[in-house]
């Protein structure tokens, strides 16, 4: 078996996640390259020569394939793919945005966000917002897969992959790059913060939720908030944590206010430790929290951000 | 312009599911069901298109079975001129689906293809990047905002797409597909006369057969399973006691 394993890569620095998804290649086993595609990438390549059991990091450094465009990048992946019997990206959004992309080119099925390997044809994978694992079994010749990076170790760094450039060539007449706005925030984004502090409708209005911000600065937490406050307008919706909105899996997730439908349940109950902080004693939070404290938000938050 | 919008029926995002018990799959006898959240944007971004001038005609589309007709008369009432249905009762992986909806492109030349991101069911979030790559066309997937003429010149749209950590704005060239992302805009609900008049819409029924397509799989679903329960934890009595629980034993401070 050999696996291509496409690197992800923002402002000139290899992304964490693809450490994460060359240990999920491991997990497969065979000789695993990586693909490095973008513009000005020397140094990028240099990072994923790096990691562990990589065999090879294939570059194509060319403005083809700056800001990660998903039709020049696919056709790159199918020219390059004959090679391999798995592709393997990040379930992140440029792996989503191309992967599929891929998959239909050499009409086969692709597999999204695996959560484990059970052989190099069989994965789990969470299905109903992860309220129900799904076993899937490949029969095709190339498995063209996203990886949680959250559920895969990443490899350690310490490997001394060759480096080689891709000479293959694409045009791209249907798409064009025009911009991009990076949230500037310190704090860090909801997908992939150590710490994740949401709020509900108990916070009862929107500048209430500054409560939160005091103890997220702190915490270096991202803030989300559950369906209940996005449609009250507390909040805009790409804070919304749950079925509809982002799936977060942080270390520490501490719920505000929250009453715990299931559809918010189903974006965070995969956090390792769950706080619920709530008036209502009752509220089915406290069935998934490890940690339950019942009272008055507003006299909770200011003296957690105090002692904190 | 015309504009092609797929839809697919789903559990109610508000139920709650259970796995069958021979677990081959989720039960979904006697459950709610629903048109899918992001499908619903995707027809109200087609509606509101049509309200500015620039969509000429909305065709809805959808494949499954007989009853997947309900979320076609959720469309035509939401403003749809007229539905497809690609009819058939087996479980349709998304390169199919892409297949389908690819021979439907074929028929009716839309100029714009507009999709939800994913299904809340299977989650695969492909069926619009799979769609693009059969038709040749480019994608805007995990769209917040479709705009033309805004920036871009004719004959192409510019979308604004969420990213990790921000957003992106590209151009495609028409025609082209878009994928909705929660923000792009906030549905309505159908009002009851229009949902009375989407019954005398029309509504064209297909089969897979008919349009060539084999709806078969390279993937076999083996198993499902309900995730591991978590269990509930301790309360604890004050802010003190929470820091020092998160501090000392579960190791998060």
């Amino acid at each position: 078996m050999s696996i291509l394993v496409l690197a992800e890569h923002h402002e000139g620095r290899l992304s964490a996640g693809t450490a994460h998804v060359v240990g999920a290649a491991r997990a497969i086993g065979g000789d695993i390259d990586i693909l490095v595609a973008g513009e000005h990438v020397a140094a990028i390549a240099e990072a994923a020569a790096k990691l562990d059991g990589v065999s090879r990091v294939r570059v194509a450094d060319d403005a083809a394939y700056a800001h990660q465009l998903a039709e020049p990048l696919a056709d790159l992946l199918v020219q390059l793919a004959g090679d391999y019997s798995h592709v393997l990206a990040a379930a992140s959004t440029d792996g989503k945005n191309v992967l599929p992309r891929v998959a239909a080119l050499k009409d086969v099925s692709q597999i999204s966000e695996i959560l484990s390997v059970e052989s190099a044809d069989t994965f789990k994978r969470p299905i109903y917002a992860g309220n129900a694992i799904a076993t899937v079994q490949s029969s095709d010749p190339l498995k063209v897969i996203t990886v949680r990076t959250t559920a895969f170790d990443p490899v350690s760094e310490g490997g001394a992959a060759t480096i080689e450039p891709v000479d293959a060539v694409v045009s791209n007449a249907l798409s064009r790059f025009i911009g991009e706005e990076l949230a500037q925030n310190e704090r860090p984004e909801l997908g992939g913060a150590r710490v994740v502090i949401s709020g509900g409708r108990g916070m009862g209005n929107g500048d209430n939720f500054k409560l939160l911000d005091g103890i997220a600065d702190k915490l270096g937490a991202a803030i989300g908030a559950s369906r209940a406050a996005v449609d009250a307008g507390f909040v805009p919706n790409d804070m919304q944590v749950g079925q509809t909105g982002k799936i977060v899996a942080p270390e520490l997730y501490i719920a505000v206010g929250i009453s715990g439908a299931i559809q918010h349940l189903a974006g965070m109950k995969d956090s390792k430790v769950i706080v619920a902080i709530n008036k209502d004693d009752e509220a089915p939070i406290f069935q998934v929290a490890d940690y339950g404290l019942v009272g008055d938000l507003f006299e909770i938050l200011p003296e957690l951000e105090q002692k904190l | 312009m015309k504009v092609l919008v797929a839809v697919k029926r789903v559990i109610d995002y508000n139920v709650k599911i259970r796995v069958k018990p021979d677990h081959s799959d989720v039960d979904l006898t006697n459950v709610k069901m629903a048109m899918n959240p992001f499908c619903e944007i995707a027809v109200e971004e087609a509606v509101r298109l049509k309200e500015k001038g620039v969509a000429t005609e909305i065709v809805a589309v959808t494949v499954g079975p007989k009853a997947a007709q309900e979320q076609l008369r959720t469309a035509l009432a939401l403003g749809a001129d007229r539905a497809i249905h690609i009819e058939t009762d087996e479980r349709v992986e998304s390169l199919a689906v892409a297949k389908l909806l690819k021979a439907v492109v074929d028929e009716e030349q839309p100029d714009l293809v507009i999709l939800g991101k994913q299904a809340i069911d299977t989650d695969n979030n492909q069926t619009g990047q799979m769609l693009a790559a059969l038709s040749g066309m480019g994608q805007g997937t995990f769209a917040s905002e479709v705009a033309f003429g805004d920036g871009v010149e004719d004959g192409y749209v510019r979308v604004t797409r969420e990213i990790d950590g921000g957003l992106q704005s590209v151009a495609l060239k028409l025609p082209a597909v878009v994928t909705t992302d929660l923000r792009l805009n906030e549905p309505r609900y159908a009002k009851l006369p229009d949902i009375m008049k989407a019954k005398k819409k029309p509504l064209d029924s297909r089969t897979p057969e008919a349009l060539g397509v084999a709806v078969s799989s390279g993937l076999e679903l083996l198993k499902v399973e309900t995730p591991a329960e978590r269990k509930g934890g301790v309360k604890v009595g004050s802010v003190d006691e929470l820091i020092d629980k998160l501090k000392n034993e579960a190791k998060v401070l």
